[in-house]
Parts: C-alpha cells; structure tokens; sequence
C-alpha cells in the first residue's frame, strides 16, 4: 500500500477572462522530496503554486493536505498550515529590516512591539543553523537580490513550514548561490519538510529533485522520477519537440569599433566604489561576454552605459561620439537597445498595456505617432508582429503586461529591443526567465543580429548563456576586467578562477596552447 | 538694540515660534501618517479650517476649550473620512479629492460662520498659559518655553506617541508597509484599506487640531481662510522632515520662527522693509526648502497609488 500524498491537486481549473492557467491539472507531491516543476513559459507553473499557497483562488478542483481538503482565501491561511512560498517576485518590504518584514501581519494591529531582541535571537538561530547568513537589522534595500531571496526562504522558516513552495529561485542567482539554495533544500529535507521548486534550469533539476512533472498549456503533462529521464527527455516533453542544447554558428567577423570604454570609474547608488577604471571596445557583429559573480560591478557597468548612473571618470565612445554622461533618451536615441538585468524596475512599466510598453521608447516616433498623437493602428500591429515572432503568450495586445507571466514579459523586452534595429545592444541577464525552447530562439536571434553587424555586450552571470554565443569573455572581478578568454567549455576552471578574482594562473600563456 | 533687550527679544520670539509652530506640528504629523500609508492628502487646508471652525463653533456654544478641541479633531475626521472614501474607496484621484476638499472647507466654514457667527462679533474663552513652577521663573527660556498653554506643551507628547506608534507598534510597521509594499502588506494578512482609512483619519484628525489651535489656543476669533497656507506648509514640512515625527516637529519649529520673526519685524517701526514682503517670509522660505531638498529621499514609494487587490 503506498502512504496517503502529502499533496493532492485534483482536478484544478483556473480561467483568467479567456486565458486558461490551469486546465484541469492534478498532481501528487509525497512527503519529504524534492519535487520539480518544469514547462514553458505561461504554461501556468505560477498560477498553480499560487492556487496551493492561498494567493489565488481555483474556480474548480480540490486540494487536499495532509489528508484533509483544504480551500484557502489567503496566503495567511496557508501560512497557518505551514504551507509557504517564495514568489518569483519578492514580497519584501524595501524600506524595512528584515526583521520587521517577518512581523509584518503578526499579533494584533495594536500590538507594542517589545520583543524585537528575541526575534532578531530566533532569526540568527534559524539563519545559523541553515547557513543562510541573514542579519535580522539589514534593510531590505541594502540587500543584493541573492540575499533577499534568502531572507523571503528564511521568513518562510520563520513563520513555520512543513511544505515549501520556491517559484524559480535561481534565475537571479550567481551560480555559487544557486548551488548553495541547492543544498539548503537538501538540508530542508533531511529536517522533514517538503520542497516545490520552479525552475528552468534543467542541470539543477536533475542535481537535487526526486521527482519531475512538467506542465505544458496548464495541463499536466507527466511526472516521472529523475533516474527514468535525462535533460534531453525532459525538454522534449516541455516543448513538444527536440530541442539543441548546442547551437550551431559561424565564427565571428568583427568589424569597427562601435562601443569603447575608457577607464569608466563610477559609484553603486549606494556611493561605493564599483567601476575602477574599465576600458573595453564591442565591435561590429560581435557578441563580447562578460562573466562574473554579481556584485563586481556589472549592474554599474550596464547601469553607466545607458547614463542611469552619473560616471565619475572615463569615457563613453559610440560610434565614434563621446556618449559620456548623456541622459537615458539621448543615449537609446543614438541607436543603444537595453535589455536589463531587473526587467520590473528598467525595462517594462508594469501598469501599461503590451502595446504601449513596446513604444516605451519610441512614443514619438512615425509610424507609432503623428504630430504628438499616438496612432494605435501601427502601435497594435508592431506589437502583434512581436508576439507572433517571439512567440510572447499573451491574450491580446491591451492587456495589462503585468498579467503576463514573468518569462514572457522577459521576452516582450527582448522583442522591442532587436526591433529597434540599434548598432550597439546592451544585455544583463539575456535568458533571466526564459524557457530552454525559447532561450534557444532568443540565442539564435542574437546571433542573427551579430551576424547582421550589431555590436553586443552581453552580461551575464550564467555561463552556459556565454558559453553558447559570446565570442570572447571578459571577467569582471571588484570593478575591473581581470582578463580575457574565449568561449571555450574547457577552460572553465580558469574562468572560475578569474572569476574569484585569482589572476596569477592567467596573466601566463595557458597550459594547453 | 544693548544685550538685556536682544535677550527679551530672543526670548520672546522663541516663544512665539512654538506656539506658531503648534498648528504645522499636528498637521505635519497627521500627514505623515497618511503618506506614510501610501495616501497624499493636500486637503490639509480645507481640513483644518473645518477642525478650525468646529473648535470655534463648539467652544462658542458650550465656553469648554476641551469639548471644542475634540469637535475640532471630530471635524477634521469627517473630512477625512470623505477624503478616504473617494481616494481609497472609490479609487478617485487623491490631488483631486484633496484640491476638492480645500475648497469644500474654505468655502463651508467661510459660508456658516457668516451665517451665524459674524455678526455678534464676540470672542470665545481660549487656552490660558500655564506656567511651570519654577522654571518659567528662570530668565528667558522660562518666557521662552515654560509660559505656554497646554495645547503648545501637548506637541512634544503627540511628537513622542507618533514616532513610537510609527515605529513601536505593529500598526506602524504596517503602516510603513502599506505605502511601500502594499502586496506585502495584503499577503501578510494585513487589510491595506483598513490601514489606509485609519492613517487617514489620524492624520485628519490631527489636522483638525491643528485648525482648531488656532481659534482656541492662539486667536480666540474664528476668520475666514484663517489657516492662510498652513496646510500647504505642512505639506512641505512632511518633505523637509523626510516623513519622520520628531525630524517635523523641529522643522515644524523652524517655519514657527520665520512666522514669528516676521510678526515681530513688522512691530519693529525702525524696520522699513514693506510688510507684505516679511508676510510672505514663511511661503517664500516654504519654496526654498522644498527646491533645496529635492532629489531622491524617504518618499513611501507607493505615495498616491491606489491598491488593486488581485
Ligand atoms: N492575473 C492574471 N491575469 C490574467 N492572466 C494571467 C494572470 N496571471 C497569470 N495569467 C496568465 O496565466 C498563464 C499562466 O501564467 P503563469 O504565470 O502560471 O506561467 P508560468 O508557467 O509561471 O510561466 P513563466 O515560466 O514565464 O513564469 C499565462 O498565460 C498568464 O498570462
Ligand atoms: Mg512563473
């Protein structure tokens, strides 16, 4: 006889005016495992977590926990179930500490907060004994995204779990944070709790599940145990087809200098040192990677770049024309695309529909306007060839993008940054998001727009994204570019090594010629 | 001018810039609760001329300062809770509301106490000073701080409760969210709407303290558009005081003195600077600070949003 599921998903169904997120999806998860969840973006992965943590509320089905049917109106509840979620967008409070954000909704409104010492106590407990490395006084502001991720997992022990729901934890994590996340869930599972994770990230998938389910258009497709698939299998089933975890490509043919950095020094926004003196030239049909642990300076980098950050010192050469210092418009109007690292924060604005988040930049220009007035013909149509091309899953060209799911957000940014047609393209983060089928089709169109002559520079923290289309490396360690490698898989260890900031192996000719 | 009398004057002039400074310290407060929640009031005018006339109005009928201090907070609360309806309810324009209720306030009290006060021209009984024993004995800061009447000495209380139920209390630490992360706030369990009318109508019902410190703790008549701008200059001070309690009432108390430096100046006959020109000290001082202090600060980050729950 098998033991009763710890979680029983029967039957859900979840509508949003005429999209369907959940299509009748069931679905078992067993006591203590690791169990993950995989499928395409706005294939309804967040919509069902956010079903079982009480955030949304199904139109039909049932849930059933620990043996009882449960139905919850809000996460509170779920939270008092011991049920608890990290969202794929932090539910933080900036201007808080830590602390404060874990009482937040604790005790009665009127409460006089005197026990500050002993929750700070119990979150140093919790955060040492997990090694998470939380300090209960931090502001949330001051935190980079990989501690506040932390924090939002050890509120969620804070308060209490026996199930621990993760949306895509590691798509804003360095590789070392990401294979830290992966051990704190083994560790969560050796004290008896249960883990759900998101996640595109096949390789990590198949390191720490048990077991797999995929969803494809809010259905559940399968659920197999780890040991009966691989990555090749799984991404079958994700997208319905083969996909290449290689992409094929040309060499290079780089042309004239389009970008060149010149000693650029400038401050984080917190007034700290972050470039010291980075001097570097893209040029045309060429996609130059820079690789790093977050945190060395690359947001400045990107963030300097498009003149969102005042530059102490250095140069900004575009085509030829000292950029340095410019303000954002003048510099996306001399043909620089942008695809930030924080989409939420530079790259769409949440309230506005797909339409006109796809002019953000170019509101003015014909055909989108005349004269001052918008002109919504052309401004649909664009924005419907975007989403045909890139196949972005939307219900229609006026809806809110905040409705989109994350990954498809991710690629409208995309899809109105090529179409500029810019000379110079600026990526932090290309993929953050994405699912491995249309991560292959973003790859293949920034190869196209090398191949076209564009010059790019690609940020990235994930290195199988530079790996597969960069044709040289750049590393980034405390501010400064510590040297340089081509996008060979083989000489990874080096790359680890510049990456922690360790020069020595590196200033010699390598080993192997 | 020899030493005794710069003394006086001093003296004198910090005393008054308390006791001006009365009015913008609960006003200031009151507000920074409600942006603290996410919710811009700029109906603080028409806010306290109301608590301004409620106070003159009640302390007219009944000769008790206390009942017309608690008509005058009740006032600004009415308000408040119109103001919150069509803002937070209703989901209306807060600048609109707010410019609304100004007028609505200008126009209501100027209309009633024409209607029924003008004419009998008679003062009311206001807030007598009460001196400390033994230090308004002492030279100058005795006049200075410890001759004034209970409702000046009650600012440095609503100061303190203010910044310890901000951030002492688990209604303030929601409070705080609310403006900032109301999602946050939500998931957590907490009503956003909840929070946002009661910030609301603290934050009137100070205002409407303030208005009524002023018929009752300072002139003891009522006149038409006797706030003159106070409301606006409350606004600023929320600004300059970066949305901390303790950071308005000092600056509170810094637009107190330019208010009493320029009522005094003016009885200087030796001065001859024209007086409209040191009137308009505290407005033109209001447009510097607010153009010196710009740039990114405390702002709740979600000042003036409604919040759609899902
Ligand atoms: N509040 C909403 N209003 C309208 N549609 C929504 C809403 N939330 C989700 N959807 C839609 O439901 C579908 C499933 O979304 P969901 O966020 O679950 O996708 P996902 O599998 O998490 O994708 P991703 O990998 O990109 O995060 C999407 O088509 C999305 O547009
Ligand atoms: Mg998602």
């Amino acid at each position: 006889m098998s033991p009763k599921p710890f979680l029983r998903i029967e039957n859900i169904r979840k509508r949003f005016g005429s999209v369907v997120a959940s299509d009748g999806v069931s679905l078992e998860i067993d006591e203590g495992e690791i169990h993950a969840l995989l499928g395409e973006n706005g294939a309804g992965k967040s919509v069902l977590m956010s079903m079982i943590c009480g955030m949304v509320r199904p139109d039909e089905g049932e849930i059933v926990y620990k043996g009882q049917s449960v139905r919850f109106n809000s996460p509170r509840e779920a939270i008092r179930q011991r049920i608890g979620m990290v969202h794929q967008h932090f539910m933080l409070v900036p201007n808080l500490t830590v602390a404060e954000n874990y009482i937040l909704g604790q005790g009665s409104a009127l409460r006089v907060i005197n026990d500050m010492d002993k929750v700070h106590a119990r979150i140093r407990e919790l955060s040492e004994r997990y090694a998470l490395d939380v300090r209960p006084e931090a502001r949330i502001e001051d935190l980079s995204v990989g501690e506040q991720q932390r924090v939002e997992i050890l509120k969620a022990l804070f308060h209490g779990i026996d199930l621990l729901i993760l949306d895509e934890p590691t798509a804003v994590l360095t590789p070392q944070e990401t294979d830290r996340l992966l051990a704190l869930m083994g560790d969560l599972v050796k004290d008896g709790k249960t883990v759900v994770f998101i996640s595109h990230k096949l390789d990590e998938v198949m390191r720490v599940s048990n077991r797999i389910s995929v969803m494809r258009d809010g259905r559940l497709v399968k659920t197999v145990n780890v040991a009966d698939t691989d990555a090749r299998g799984l991404a079958r089933m994700m997208v319905g087809r083969d996909v290449r975890m290689e992409l094929p490509r040309g060499p290079a043919a780089p042309g004239r200098i389009v970008l060149s950095i010149e000693n650029l020094a400038c401050r984080s926004e917190t007034g700290l040192p972050a470039l010291r003196g980075v001097s570097l030239d893209v040029r045309s049909g060429e996609i130059v990677g820079i690789a790093g642990v977050s945190g060395n300076g690359q947001t400045e980098l990107s963030l300097a770049l498009c003149g969102l950050l005042p530059v102490d010192s250095g140069r900004v050469v575009l085509n030829g024309q000292d950029i340095t210092g410019l303000d954002p418009a003048r510099i996306n109007a001399r043909s620089v695309a942008h695809i930030p690292e924080d989409r939420h924060k530079h790259g769409i604005v949440l309230p506005l529909s797909l339409g006109e988040n796809t002019i953000l930049q170019r509101y003015n220009e014909s055909p989108f306007a005349t004269s001052g007035m918008l002109n919504r013909r052309p401004i649909r149509e664009h924005t419907r060839d975007l989403i045909r091309r890139f196949r972005i899953k939307s219900r229609d060209v006026d809806q809110k993008i905040s409705e989109l799911s994350g990954g498809n957000q991710q690629k409208l940014v995309v899809a109105r940054e090529l179409a500029r047609n810019p000379d110079f393209i600026l990526v932090n983060q290309l993929t953050r998001g994405i699912d491995i089928g249309a991560m292959e089709f973003v790859m293949e169109e920034m190869l196209k727009q090398r191949d076209n002559g564009r010059a790019i520079l690609l940020i990235s923290t994930e290195l199988e994204e530079l790996f597969a289309i960069c044709d040289r490396i750049l590393v980034m360690f405390h501010g400064e570019i510590l040297g340089e490698l081509p996008p060979d898989r083989n000489r990874l260890d080096e790359l680890g090594l510049l990456m922690a900031g360790q020069t020595a192996n590196v200033v010699q000719p390598p080993l192997a010629g | 001018m020899d030493d005794m009398m710069l003394l006086t004057f001093l003296a004198t002039l910090a005393g008054a810039a308390w006791r001006l400074a009365t009015p913008l310290i609960f006003a200031s407060i009151g507000e920074i609760f409600s942006e603290r929640a996410g919710v811009l009031n700029i109906g603080l005018e028409g806010t306290m001329l109301v608590g301004a006339f409620c106070g003159f109005a009640t302390a007219f009928a009944t000769d008790s300062v206390l009942l017309g201090l608690i008509a005058g907070i009740a006032g600004g609360m009415v308000f408040g809770l119109i103001f919150a309806f069509f803002t937070i309810t209703i989901k209306a324009d807060q600048i609109v509301v707010g410019a609304a209720l100004n007028l609505l306030g200008l126009g209501l009290t100027a209309f009633l106490f024409r209607t029924y006060y003008v004419s009998t021209g008679k003062g009311i009984e206001i807030a007598q000073p009460i001196n400390i024993p033994w230090l308004s004995d002492l030279p100058f800061i005795g006049e200075a701080f410890f001759r004034q009447n209970l409702i000046v000495y009650s600012t440095i209380l609503v100061t303190i409760l203010a910044a310890l139920v901000l951030y002492r209390t688990s209604f303030g630490l929601t409070l705080r969210a609310v403006g900032e992360h109301p999602r946050a706030a939500d998931v957590a369990g907490r009503n956003v709407a909840a929070y946002r009318y009661s910030a609301v109508l603290v934050g009137t019902g100070l205002a409407g303290l303030g208005g009524a410190f002023l018929t009752l703790g300072h002139s003891n008549q009522f006149v038409e558009g006797i706030t003159s701008g106070r409301g606006f200059i409350a606004l600023a001070v929320v600004v300059f005081a970066r949305w901390s309690p303790i950071g308005a009432f000092f600056v509170s108390l810094l637009f107190g003195l330019f208010y009493a430096l320029q009522l005094m100046l003016q009885a200087q006959a030796s001065i001859v600077v024209p007086y409209q020109l040191l009137q308009a000290l505290p407005y033109i001082m209001t447009i510097i600070t607010l153009v010196v202090v710009r740039g990114k600060g405390a702002a709740p980050s979600k000042l003036g949003q409604p919040y759609d729950m899902r």
